[in-house]
């Protein structure tokens, strides 16, 4: 052990009480960072899985209308200038196999799915709701979604089986008091056709649940009188965060447009990092408490010891040497209070995963979502590393300031 | 002893003004002093004339406002801080007024402080020098005592010893004695100058006690600044 290690240990016994204060709020500092930062990127991730387990990744959608105005120069010279002028789009995809097996190239898309979707009424035998009718094939479907787990009444394979089946949001087959066998009208384009409540399925999404109408993508081409196309293709991908980049490529390539999930739910994700932020400042209070307290304790300390301060200058000890003892000090407080306070953090988030907190609009849970991630603690122990240190330093700096010389005099006279 | 009668500390024209503004004192005019190893030293005179001031200077505690001071020959009053800083912990030993134990620390731990600073020998030489002082000082059976649980004889007992734990060639000692009973002081005082004389010493003592002083084998008189 280092001669200041072993002095800043005793000093530190010396004090105890103002110790532990400052250990406690460094305790107090940490775990709570780190269960904010849980419970506020538990919910933020909960969402993105529950929006990425419904409206997948991305979305290809309406063709890009070529609007490249070009000119040539005459006389056969080879001068030409080319023009963008903004982009115009074809809703909706003619070639959706070609866009599929296109979309097949790119090394990151798990899963594409084709969608016809149109607006409908639906007819039950106590009221109608609009609603949105979502035309797709089963198999491709559930690559790209989570649709089968979201089903909380009746089965995916009975929608498989019944070529006139449907699958349909919780909150609208509330509304239209539907359950699994039951038999309703969809009306569309001027015609009506029956369907037969295969399944209600659940996201937890209320504009999702109260609007969407699966059925089989042959029956939707009836329904709304599309005999070709689709609206969109519904795409996966092995990695979510590359989605940005991948639509800008397949865009390019697909001539369609390619909207990534982190575009499409930016408001909310927004809703969400700014919460996170927030939160992760006002628990920076309770460490930037943690670091004054820590300067107030180290502070008593230098004032309390100045005498020893000139011993220990007197002895030999160079003025960075007393830097060090003060911040050896500040650095064991710092050390056991991460420690404890990562302990306290990860124990109090597992108590609040288990609190109950019903929820459902944009994610449905029974529990508090929180969100296990090591960088939480990294960035908790960072936190309240600069917070302490920084304190620190100033009484470090003091002490090893002091002039031996001036210090003995004043004792002595 | 091969440095006896060597010089070991010299200073000359040495001036310091304490205080600010109106309350600025020029406290030492112009001393000039030089000590030998194997001697001893006392530097007396009344309250306010300069003794401590002249020793912290000495001890390279403090900064003069002029004049020189050399340890061992080389030229200190001028060099940065850690050159004095390292020429205090090789060269200088001190003994306080008030002792100055460190208080949370055993008699020991004090012993082996200046030594752990120096680096120059193990651990375990460390704690068998330690061990070696405080048994010549009087104090072998209390080597694990707290600063607090000691004496005050005890206690400038231990100081001594961790003045003398690095070797240094000089001895620096404030008004050692002052604190302690008649006896104690004696005690201190024999133990100190017997020491320092055993390994070559310098001993500059400042003193108010005329015995000891008489017991010395130089006594400087100082007043008003200067030595008279």
């Amino acid at each position: 052990m280092s001669p200041n290690l072993r002095i800043a240990l005793r000093f530190l016994t010396a004090k105890k009480r103002a110790m532990l204060m400052s250990l406690s709020c460094t305790v107090l500092g940490v775990g709570l960072f780190v269960l904010t930062q849980a419970t506020t990127s538990g919910f933020e991730e909960f969402f993105i899985k529950t929006i990425l387990g419904t409206d997948g990744a991305m979305r290809v959608e309406d063709k890009i209308q070529d609007t490249l105005r070009q000119m040539t120069a005459g006389g056969g010279s080879d001068f030409q200038i080319s023009q963008r002028q903004g982009l115009k789009y074809i809703e909706g995809i003619e070639e959706p196999k070609l866009i599929i097996n296109a979309l097949k190239d790119f090394s990151n898309v798990s899963g594409a799915a084709p969608v016809l979707r149109g607006s409908v009424l639906v007819r039950a035998d106590f009221k109608n709701e609009s609603a949105q009718v979502f035309g797709i094939h089963l198999e491709d479907q559930l690559k790209v979604s989570d649709l089968g787990r979201q089903i909380v009444q009746g089965d995916v394979a009975t929608f498989r089986e019944q070529p006139a089946g449907a699958l349909m949001g919780r909150v609208l087959a509330d509304r239209l008091q539907l359950s699994t066998g039951s038999s309703f009208i969809l009306e569309a384009q001027g015609q009506r056709l029956r369907y037969t409540v295969s399944a209600i399925y659940e996201t937890g999404v209320a504009d999702i649940d109260k609007m969407r109408v699966y059925v089989h993508m042959s029956e939707a081409r009836s329904l709304l009188k599309k005999p070709s196309g689709v609206s969109f293709v519904q795409v996966n991908l092995f990695d979510k965060d590359r989605a940005p980049q991948n639509a800008m490529q397949m865009q390019e390539v697909l001539k369609h447009s390619a909207r990534p999930w982190q575009e499409r739910e930016k408001s909310w994700l927004s809703t969400f990092r700014a919460l996170r932020i927030s939160s992760a400042i006002t628990v920076s209070v309770f460490t930037l408490i943690a670091g004054l307290a820590m300067f107030n304790t180290l502070a008593m300390i230098v004032l309390e010891k100045t005498k020893d301060i000139a011993i220990l200058r007197s002895m030999g000890y160079e003025r960075r040497d007393i830097t060090q003892i003060f911040l050896w000090q500040a650095g064991i407080v710092l050390t056991i209070g991460a420690l404890l306070g990562c302990i306290v953090g990860a124990l109090s988030t597992l108590g609040v995963s288990h609190m109950p907190l019903p929820i459902s609009g944009i994610f449905k849970t029974e529990t508090f979502v929180v969100s296990w991630n090591g960088w939480h603690y990294v960035e908790a122990i960072t936190t309240a590393a600069l917070m302490v240190m920084i304190a620190s330093l100033i009484p470090a700096r003091r002490a090893a300031r002091l002039e031996p010389g001036d210090i003995v005099r004043g004792t002595a006279q | 002893m091969a440095f006896i009668n060597e010089l070991a500390l010299r200073c000359n024209g040495l001036h310091r003004y304490l205080g600010q503004d109106d309350a600025r004192v020029h406290v030492l005019k112009g001393v000039s002093f030089a000590a030998r190893r194997g001697e001893v030293y006392a530097i007396v005179g009344p309250s306010g004339c300069g003794k401590s001031t002249l020793l912290y200077l000495l001890g390279l505690l403090d900064r003069p406002d002029g004049g020189e001071i050399e340890i061992n020959g080389q030229l200190m009053s001028t060099s940065d801080d850690a050159a004095r800083t390292a020429a205090r912990g090789e060269h200088i030993g001190f003994v306080f007024q008030f002792h100055f134990l460190m208080m949370e620390f055993s008699a020991l731990d004090n012993v082996m402080m200046p030594m752990r600073k120096l680096g120059r020998l193990s651990q375990q030489e460390m704690v068998e020098r330690a061990h070696s002082l405080l048994s010549s000082v009087g104090l072998g059976d209390k080597t694990h005592r707290l600063g607090t649980q000691l004496s005050g004889g005890e206690q400038q007992r231990v100081a001594v010893a961790r003045a003398l734990a690095n070797q240094p060639s000089i001895i620096l000692a404030d008004e050692p004695t002052g604190n302690l009973d008649v006896k104690n002081s004696g005690l201190v005082f024999d133990l100190l100058t017997r020491l320092a004389k055993e390994n070559g010493q310098a001993v500059i003592l400042v003193t108010h006690n005329p015995e000891i002083a008489a017991r010395c084998d130089f006594t400087r008189p100082m007043r008003d600044g200067l030595f008279a």
